[in-house]
C-alpha cells in the first residue's frame, strides 16, 4: 500500500464511526475480489454508509499529505470521496490501471466523478491517463472540471503546454479561479502569455470585466512587449 | 405550493420547460429511464444514456434550482431485443446505486411478450436485492389485463405492494390498483393517457391517499406543467388542498424516498457540498413568492385544460 493510501485509509477509518467495521470489511474485499463487483457495489455503497461530510483534516495532515505526495492537497475532501479513490487504490491489479479508471469514469455520478479525478495524483501509470483526464476538462459541470484544474498537481506535472494552456483559458472563461490551480507561474509560458493578452483585450473591447487573477500567469512576462503594454493599462485603470 | 412531477423524461426537454417548471412551483422531478422515441441498437448508446441521465441531466436541473432524481431499468421496449437487453442487464447493477436514484423503472410490458416478462421479473430481483422501489410503465394496448398482470407478478416475486408505483393508470384501473395496496400514478398526457379534468374527478371518487399525479412529459406533444395545471384545476373544482398537495407532492415523496435518496431537505436546506456542485438554490423558495406558471411564453398558460 503507498503511503498515501495509508494516509487516507487512516483519515476515513478515523470519521466512520459506527461503519468502521462495514469499511474495513467492504476494503478486505474489494482487495481479494478476483472480479470488480464488489468494487463497483463499494462505490456506490461509500456516500450511503458514511455521509458525504468533508474529511477533518489539520495542518499535519495536511503536511503528511504534501510529503506523501508532493503538491497533492487533499483539502476540500469529502469522506465519501477519499473511501472512494481508497477502494480504488485498494483493489489489485487484475487489469491495467487506465482501463479499470476509464469503465468507472463512463459510469459515474458527478459526486464520484469529482472523486476520481481528484484522486489522480495518487494514482499508478499517470501517463496512461491523458484520455481520461481530457474528457473530464471538457466536462460542462464546472466542479468536475475543477476536480482536475484545483488544488490537483496532476496538471502541473504531466500536462503538456497545449493542455496545460487550454486549461488556463477554460478556467478564466467558465469564471473558475486560477489561484487554485497548482504550478500557475511555474508553469506559465510565452504562448500562453499571447493568449491571455487577448483574451484580455477581448473582454476590455466587450467591455467586459477581465478576471482578476488572469494577471498571476502573465508576471513572469512582463517585460514582453504585449505583456507589459497590457499590464501598463491594467495598472493604469481606475 | 409546492409541487414534485415524479415522471418527466428531462433529457427531451429545452432549458424554457425547467423554466417554466420551475416557476410553477416544482422543486424535484424524477426522470425514469425510458425508451428514447427510437431504439437504441448498442448497448454503448444506452449506458451513455444512464450516465447522462444520472449525471449530466441531474447538473442541469440544478441550475433551474429543481432537484433532480431518476429511475434507472431496461424499458419493455428494448427489452424486445434481446443482444441488448443481457447487455443493460449486465451494467445496470452498476447504475442503481447512484446518487440519486430512487427507484428500478420504468419497466414493465409494451406488447407483453415473453422477453418482456423476462427481463421485468429480472429487473424486480434486482430491486429486491438493492431494497429499491419499482416504477412500473403500464402498457397502452390491452392496458387492463396488462396492468393486472404487472401486479400479479410483483406478488408473484414477494415484493411489497408498498415499494410499487404502477403508473399510467386510468379509470379503468385505478380501483384495482388501489385495491391491492400498490401506489397508483396518473400522467397528465395530452391524447394517450390521463387528462387534467378527467384526474379531477378521479380525485374526487377516490381521495388523495396513494395517488401520485405526474406529467411524464417527453419527446412528444406533452406538457411539462402537467402537475401545476392539475393542481391549480383541482383547486378551483373543489378538491380540498391537502388533498392536491399529497397528490402532487406528498405522496411521490414518501413513495420514492423510501430509496433513501430523496427527501425534503434536499430542495429546503441543500448542503453546502451540493450547492456548490450542482445545486443552484430555488429562487422560489428564497424569495417566498407564489409560484406562477405564466412565464416563460404565454402558449403554456393558453390553456389550463389538458385533454
Amino acid at each position: 500500500m503507498t503511503l498515501a493510501a495509508k494516509l487516507l485509509r487512516t483519515w476515513v477509518l478515523a470519521q466512520a464511526g459506527g461503519e468502521a467495521h462495514w469499511l474495513t470489511q467492504s476494503l478486505d474485499r474489494v482487495a481479494s475480489a478476483s472480479q470488480e463487483r464488489d468494487l463497483y457495489i463499494f462505490m456506490g455503497l461509500a456516500p450511503r454508509r458514511l455521509g458525504k461530510s468533508d474529511l477533518a483534516l489539520g495542518a499535519d495532515d495536511l503536511a503528511a499529505a504534501d510529503a506523501a505526495c508532493p503538491g497533492w492537497s487533499p483539502k476540500g475532501w469529502s469522506i465519501d470521496g477519499a473511501a472512494r479513490v481508497l477502494a480504488l487504490l485498494t483493489a489489485p491489479p487484475t487489469r491495467a490501471f487506465a482501463d479499470r479508471f476509464k469503465d468507472l469514469r463512463r459510469t459515474a455520478d458527478v459526486a464520484e466523478m469529482i472523486a476520481l479525478y481528484r484522486g489522480l495524483p495518487l494514482y499508478p501509470e499517470p501517463d496512461r491517463l491523458h484520455f481520461e483526464v481530457g474528457e473530464g476538462l471538457r466536462s460542462n459541470i464546472k466542479a468536475v472540471f475543477e476536480s482536475i484544474a484545483h488544488h490537483n498537481p496532476f496538471p502541473r506535472d504531466h500536462f503538456d503546454d497545449h493542455r496545460w494552456n487550454q486549461m488556463i483559458l477554460k478556467a478564466l472563461f467558465v469564471e473558475s479561479r486560477l489561484a487554485s490551480v497548482v504550478g500557475l507561474e511555474a508553469r506559465s509560458n510565452p504562448d500562453l502569455a499571447r493568449m491571455l493578452v487577448d483574451y484580455a483585450e477581448e473582454r476590455i473591447a466587450a467591455d467586459r470585466p477581465v478576471p482578476e487573477d488572469l494577471w498571476i500567469p502573465l508576471r513572469p512576462f512582463h517585460n514582453t512587449p504585449g505583456v507589459a503594454a497590457i499590464l501598463q493599462r491594467e495598472e493604469a485603470a481606475p | 405550493m409546492m409541487l414534485i412531477d415524479p415522471h418527466a423524461h428531462m433529457i427531451s426537454r429545452t432549458t424554457d420547460d425547467y423554466q417554466a417548471m420551475a416557476d410553477a412551483g416544482v422543486v424535484a422531478l424524477i426522470e425514469p429511464a425510458f425508451w428514447v422515441g427510437q431504439p437504441r441498437t448498442f448497448v454503448g448508446t444506452y449506458v451513455d444514456y444512464l450516465s447522462t441521465i444520472v449525471g449530466w441531466e441531474r447538473f442541469r436541473a440544478g441550475q433551474f434550482g429543481i432537484r433532480h432524481y431518476c429511475t434507472v431499468g431496461l424499458n419493455s421496449k428494448e427489452a424486445n431485443n434481446e443482444e441488448l437487453a443481457e447487455g443493460v442487464m449486465d451494467w445496470l447493477p452498476r447504475f442503481a446505486l447512484k446518487e440519486g436514484v430512487v427507484a428500478i423503472g420504468e419497466i414493465g410490458y409494451d406488447e407483453q411478450t415473453p422477453l418482456e416478462d423476462k427481463y421485468f421479473r429480472s429487473q424486480l430481483e434486482l430491486a429486491e436485492e438493492l431494497n429499491l422501489p419499482v416504477m412500473i410503465h403500464t402498457p397502452h394496448r390491452d392496458k387492463k389485463r396488462g396492468t393486472s398482470r404487472s401486479m400479479d407478478v410483483c406478488e408473484e416475486h414477494g415484493i411489497d405492494p408498498g415499494m410499487v408505483i404502477v403508473d399510467h393508470n386510468n379509470e379503468e384501473t385505478v380501483a384495482e390498483t388501489l385495491q391491492r395496496g400498490f401506489w397508483a400514478g396518473f400522467s397528465i398526457y395530452p391524447s394517450t393517457k390521463m387528462g387534467n379534468a378527467r384526474m379531477v374527478e378521479i380525485l374526487r371518487q377516490y381521495g388523495g391517499e396513494r395517488i401520485i399525479v405526474d406529467s411524464a412529459c417527453d419527446w412528444g406533444i406533452s406538457d411539462c406543467l402537467g402537475v401545476a395545471k392539475t393542481a391549480q384545476l383541482a383547486l378551483e373544482r373543489g378538491i380540498p388542498k391537502e388533498t392536491v398537495q399529497k397528490v402532487c407532492y406528498q405522496n411521490a415523496l414518501d413513495a420514492y424516498g423510501q430509496s433513501g435518496q430523496m427527501k425534503e431537505e434536499d430542495w429546503l436546506e441543500p448542503p453546502a457540498i451540493d450547492q456548490r456542485t450542482l445545486f443552484e438554490g430555488n429562487s422560489i423558495l428564497r424569495g417566498g413568492r407564489e409560484p406562477h406558471i405564466e412565464e416563460p411564453g404565454d402558449r403554456r398558460q393558453r390553456n389550463l385544460l389538458i385533454e
